[in-house]
């Protein structure tokens, strides 16, 4: 947590300051991510979405400065809090939310829900519910990339929570040992579920979990996106030319609970409410683009319109979408050989 | 006084092996850890040590000798400077430590016990007696281990798609635990003959990814008792996530490996795994018993497009059985197979079990009772056309499995048999199955845990209501 708003300020002090027109892309994409997560969370409370909701508010800077560091072809792939991963690949945010609401038009058809979707097209692999199961899979991503020759990469995210499972370390061993082009994004949001790092890891710096398997890691702030981009240009850099994997520990802050039903009394109010007002990630951009007098606040309220609407567009579909027939039940069990 | 050097054991279920060479003549000095003779076993070929002193006597077994029994005399050894007659006790357990191997064992052999005689070795593999209607009129047979035929199926499959790639622990510079992937690192290349650490969460789950990728992975379980340490990534990973996805997420994928009891390695490495993958809609389990199933199930498994869970069986890996030489031997997942023909009771099992019901239909036979016996081949997706089929001709029928009877096999038959053929069935469905506890070590408890002959022909004629 002593990282986070780092990088920003050095932007902001004249670092490296990107171009109006990345900022604003950032800006786009980051606030789609805050909007459609408090549409979900309104949707939830209403009862239209069941089960388990993970919120990505507060994280949006680390995927949607990793996803403009991609090109065509790479893989991402996560745990259960992906609807921002979804969106950033750019997934069509209609279907997404249908899927929250379980409806045919759901990515999955309303089968897999909030934890489990994907996008073969958008080279995105879920969406998977156990906590740490992506990361070999990711690993696995990675592994045909190279078998297949290609120059793409997988991004494979996971949580300062999954960073406790073993099969996180079988897979840095493998991943060094053959040289796979995975970057493993540790999005360390400091609590796994209700405990804090300091209650669960003996080493809570998790960039440094890769050395005894010679896999570099860095530890960004991930509060700010262009901090998170400048990293994520290195580790993609790094993956292309063939030199394995690498560890990108992404300091960041969920401002809400681990899931709808928790009420966070793990933390203090004013822990939450000091991230919010010092590191948005949003605010930093928006800070940046006004500061730097790059755009005006005209500009803004034009994103801001566009993303509404998006985003109602989308709450409107995922109600108006039918419920999956019921012959659905019997469908996608096997591939029909 | 002189000392018998045996024909020592040295994998869990090695019976018999090859004198390969020996190290020493007749007249040499032989010292305790020298290296007498060199013995090959259907897994590999072992340094074999002296662990007594003196002069090599007289060799009993000629190099190059096959087929030598475990146990067999194979030289004698003259007591250099010892006064006659105090040998004489040493002789009684000769040449004992002498048997452990030099080289490493693998993980699956660490538990080895020399000296097997298993009453499951013991079991004659009688052929499968029926012909396959799929097979063409005319069709050339050869003589084939099992070993042998997996092995085949893998590398016609590799060498037809690229995307297919075998990957486990020890399959590669090792030549594998079992010699199932032996020739194949030479042929294929390291980059699609790969040896992993030993860590099977992490390469079932890499395994899995590599599927949603596009490749065609054979996952190697060196025992399918440590895939337990990988069963979250089969079942909730590869077995769901073509339905949690709407079907966009096929996982073409074979997992594979020796499943079942071998001989005398107890409770943790002995365990039939049918009924718990068999549980898992979005899985397909395939457990054969003869090598021309093993072939063409094998290919048709690294064909199908969806997980499949392929159960092999270390016992049966060294025997032979007549496989048609055609260019593509392909069998249908899902489709049972009649082993044996008959009339009045119906045995079903799949994998060794197979085996042990062709013996007991013999000993039937004998008593007048003509069984029909069924190798299920696939256990999901079961067929239970053949099984009912055979019911409404026999109206009587026994299931044989090595796994627990809890949930087993036997007991989905049962319910299905109630399910779909009750008004046919003149006696209840009885179930000869391995018995209710962990397996044990020592080797007269394990012969009782193991499914049997003798109890298979009895339950078969319990439900024939014969004496």
């Amino acid at each position: 947590m002593a990282k986070a708003g780092k990088a920003a300020d050095s932007a902001a002090k004249g670092g490296k300051l990107p171009p109006a027109k990345e900022l604003l892309q950032y800006y786009r994409d980051m606030l789609l991510i805050r909007r459609f997560e408090e549409k979900a969370g309104q949707l939830y409370g209403m009862g239209l979405i069941g089960g388990f909701c993970h919120l990505y508010i507060g994280q949006e800077a680390v995927v949607v400065g990793l996803q403009a560091c991609a090109k065509l072809g790479d893989a991402v792939i996560t745990s259960y809090r992906d609807h921002g991963h979804m969106l950033a690949t750019g997934m069509d945010p209609k279907g997404v939310m249908a899927e929250l609401t379980g409806r045919a038009g759901g990515y999955s058809k309303g089968k897999g829900g909030s934890m489990h979707m994907f996008s073969r097209e958008k080279h995105f692999y879920g969406g998977h519910g156990i906590v740490g199961a992506q990361v070999p899979l990711g690993t696995g991503l990675a592994f045909a990339q190279k078998y297949n020759k290609t120059d793409n990469v997988t991004f494979c995210y996971f949580g300062d929570g999954s960073a406790n499972q073993g099969q996180v370390y079988e897979s840095f061993n493998m991943a060094e040992l053959w040289k796979l082009p995975v970057i493993y994004v540790i999005e360390n949001n400091q609590y796994a579920m209700g405990t804090a790092i300091n209650r669960s890891s003996a080493q809570p710096a998790l960039h440094k979990r890769g050395e005894s398997f010679g896999v570099v890691g860095r530890q960004v702030d991930g509060m700010s996106v262009v901090a998170v981009k400048e990293a994520g240009e290195e580790a993609v850099a790094h993956c292309r030319a063939g030199k394995g994997p690498i560890i990108l520990e992404m300091m960041t802050y969920r401002y809400r609970g681990h899931s709808m039903s928790d009420p966070a009394k793990y933390r203090s109010k004013d822990e939450v409410t000091k991230m919010r007002a010092e590191h948005d990630p949003i605010d930093q951009v928006r800070a940046l683009l006004l500061g730097n007098k790059m755009v005006d606040e005209d500009a803004l309220k034009a994103i801001d319109k566009e993303v509404k609407d998006i985003v109602q567009q989308a709450a409107d579909f995922a109600q108006e979408s039918p419920e999956p027939d019921a012959s659905e039940l019997w469908t996608d069990v096997y591939v029909e050989a | 006084m002189s000392i018998e050097i045996l024909m020592p054991a040295l994998s869990p279920t090695m019976t018999e092996g090859k004198l390969a060479k020996w190290h020493k003549t007749e007249g040499d000095a032989v010292k305790a850890g020298d290296i007498i003779a060199e013995i090959e076993t259907d897994k590999a070929t072992m340094e074999f040590e002296a662990v007594d002193e003196g002069v090599l006597e007289k060799i009993l077994v000629a190099e190059g000798t096959e087929g030598v029994a475990v146990n067999t005399p194979i030289a004698s050894l003259r007591g250099d400077d010892e006064k006659p007659g105090t040998s004489s006790e040493k002789s009684a357990v000769p040449a004992k430590k002498a048997e452990a191997p030099k080289a490493e064992a693998p993980k699956a052999e660490a538990k080895a016990d020399k000296a097997v005689e298993s009453a499951v070795t013991a079991v004659k593999t009688p052929a499968p007696e029926l012909k396959d209607p799929a097979i063409p009129e005319g069709t050339q047979f050869v003589s084939m281990t099992v070993r042998e035929a997996i092995r085949e199926g893998m590398s016609e499959e590799m060498r037809r798609d690229p995307k297919v790639f075998l990957m486990g622990e020890e399959v590669a510079e090792y030549q594998g635990a079992y010699k199932i992937s032996q020739g194949m690192l030479d042929e294929f290349g390291p980059d699609r003959v790969i040896d992993t650490p030993i860590t099977e969460q992490g390469f079932a789950g890499l395994g899995v990814g590599a599927a949603f990728g596009g490749l065609r992975p054979i996952i190697e379980f060196m025992t399918f008792n440590f895939s337990m340490q990988a069963i979250d990534q089969i079942v909730n990973s590869a077995a769901k996530t073509l339905y949690m996805s709407g079907g966009q997420m096929g996982c073409p994928i074979v997992f594979r490996g020796p499943n079942g009891a071998a001989a005398r390695v107890a409770a943790q490495h002995s365990q039939d795994y049918a009924a718990w993958y068999s549980h898992i809609p979005g899985l397909k389990v395939v457990a054969p018993y003869s090598a021309a199933d093993f072939k063409g199930l094998i290919k048709a498994a690294i064909r199908d497009p969806n997980p499949v869970i392929f159960l092999e069986n270390e016992i049966l890996y060294g025997r032979s059985f007549e496989v048609p030489k055609l260019d593509d031997y392909v069998v249908p997942i899902g489709k049972a197979r009649i082993a044996r023909e008959g009339k009045d009771v119906t045995l079903v099992g799949y994998s060794i079990a197979v085996g042990h019901a062709l013996a007991a239909a013999e000993k039937l036979a004998e008593e007048g009772i003509e069984a029909e016996v069924i190798d299920l081949r696939t256990i999901r997706p079961m067929d239970h056309d053949t099984i009912i089929q055979s019911v409404q001709k026999t109206n009587r029928i026994v299931t044989v499995e090595e796994g627990f009877p809890q949930s087993g096999i036997g007991a989905e038959i049962a319910a299905v048999m109630m399910e779909k053929a009750f008004d046919y069935l003149d006696a209840p469905v009885t179930r000869v199955h391995g018995k209710d506890v962990p397996m044990p070590y020592a080797a007269n408890l394990e012969k009782l845990a193991l499914v049997s002959v003798p109890e298979i022909v009895a339950a078969a004629k319990a439900v024939c209501y014969r004496k």
